[in-house]
């Protein structure tokens, strides 16, 4: 089962959709999700949020000020500030 | 002209002129509305992600943090109250406080002292004015709310909510904004921020045992920089919540105002006719009268 990514910032929704595995980078180092992980809540160092979706295709966003929260297969990057970089 | 005649015609213009007013104010909220409705839509995700997450910490784990734990013995609360900076809205302010009065009686009635955190010109109108103290406002921009005020607002808080109750801290948090319902209707809506109240959209576990929570660097550090990001969220959606209503009131109160005038320009317009035509009448009259009087 994939995961249901959601990246939203304060004042909008940045990206949502399914993919394969999320890396984000937290205060302690970058942190890869896949399918099945253990609940998870992290604080985001700032920086990139790398998203690969089933077909490779890889998202990239940067993400700063928030955290990043894993909960049975849903991924949430919540950030002050985030925007897509591609 | 007679005397009445320009009283009428003046009482005329006077209405033409505050309708052009109001008509301008309604068109301006009427466009204002779609904007911040648009913004409400916007800022929702974020503000559901935090509270879901937060109600999830709060349920599924049992870390001991002032997030997460209700203390034992609340002797003061504060109450943020989101006001309009500008009147012309209709019962938009009076209602919201209205509503705050309530939820201060209450409070009161539990023991709790009461703190104000006062948001509008309107609502430190009021309490100037009834000579009541509030700890801090914010005026300017409820219209068009900004997240560095809700920033602001938000430190605020949190410092006050962190420190201890015997140096004048709160215990528990209450916001009272208005909630924009359609375009006829919205409603002050009383909610609890702190100690956590709402757990929508997290299921209670089923379980005995908690599922493992995991926390990167650790528990604490991460309730820590959680507390301040929730209470800014909900605080930022409240206040453009209570923007988009205002507009909604202004352009409702608007409106009638606008109809009122029309229906006054009417009234007049018709005793003016009335006024005029008396004084014709009465003009023949007097010729009629006086030719009579020189014929005699």
């Amino acid at each position: 089962m994939p995961l249901q990514v959601n990246v939203v910032s304060a004042d909008q929704q940045v990206w949502q959709g399914e993919a394969d595995m999320v890396v984000a980078r937290t205060t302690e180092g970058e942190i890869g999700v896949l399918p099945g992980h253990v609940p998870m809540l992290a604080i985001l160092a700032g920086g990139e949020v790398r998203v690969t979706q089933s077909g490779g295709r890889k998202i990239v966003a940067n993400a700063e000020d928030g955290f990043v929260s894993v909960a049975g297969d849903v991924v949430t990057v919540v950030a002050r500030n985030a925007s897509l970089v591609s | 002209m007679g005397a009445q005649l320009r009283v009428y015609r003046q009482r005329i213009r006077s209405a033409q002129t505050t309708k052009k007013i109001t008509r301008a104010m309604e068109l301006i909220s009427a466009s204002r509305i779609q904007k911040a409705q648009q913004r409400v839509a916007a800022s929702t995700p974020y503000s559901r992600a935090v509270t879901q997450a937060v109600s999830a910490v709060a349920t599924y784990s049992n870390v001991d943090h002032i997030l997460t734990t209700e203390k034992e013995n609340p002797r003061r609360a504060a109450v943020v109250i989101f006001a309009s900076d500008r009147g012309l809205a209709g019962a938009f302010s009076a209602s919201v406080l209205k509503e705050a009065e309530g939820l201060s009686e209450l409070l009161r009635s539990q023991g709790k002292e009461v703190v104000y955190y006062l948001v509008g010109r309107k609502s430190v109108g009021y309490f100037t004015f009834r000579k009541r103290d509030y700890l801090r406002s914010w005026i300017g921009g409820t219209d068009q709310p900004q997240f560095e005020t809700a920033k602001e607002i938000g430190d605020e808080l949190v410092e006050a909510f962190v420190r201890d109750t015997d140096e004048g801290g709160v215990d528990e948090i209450h916001i009272v904004y208005t909630r924009f319902v359609s375009m006829v209707t919205q409603t002050p809506e009383v909610v609890r921020l702190l100690p956590l109240e709402v757990v929508d959209g997290v299921e209670e576990p089923e379980a005995d045992v908690l599922p493992l929570y995991e926390f990167e660097p650790d528990a604490d550090s991460v309730l820590d920089a959680l507390l301040p990001v929730y209470i800014e969220s909900r605080i930022f959606n409240a206040m453009l919540a209570s923007a988009a209503a205002e507009h909604a009131a202004r352009q409702r109160a608007m409106k009638s105002a606008s109809d009122n005038a029309d229906k006054l320009i009417t009234d007049y317009t018709r005793l003016a006719n009335n006024a005029r035509q008396t004084e014709i009448t009465q003009q023949i009259a007097e010729i009629v009268g006086g030719a009579d009087a020189l014929a005699g």
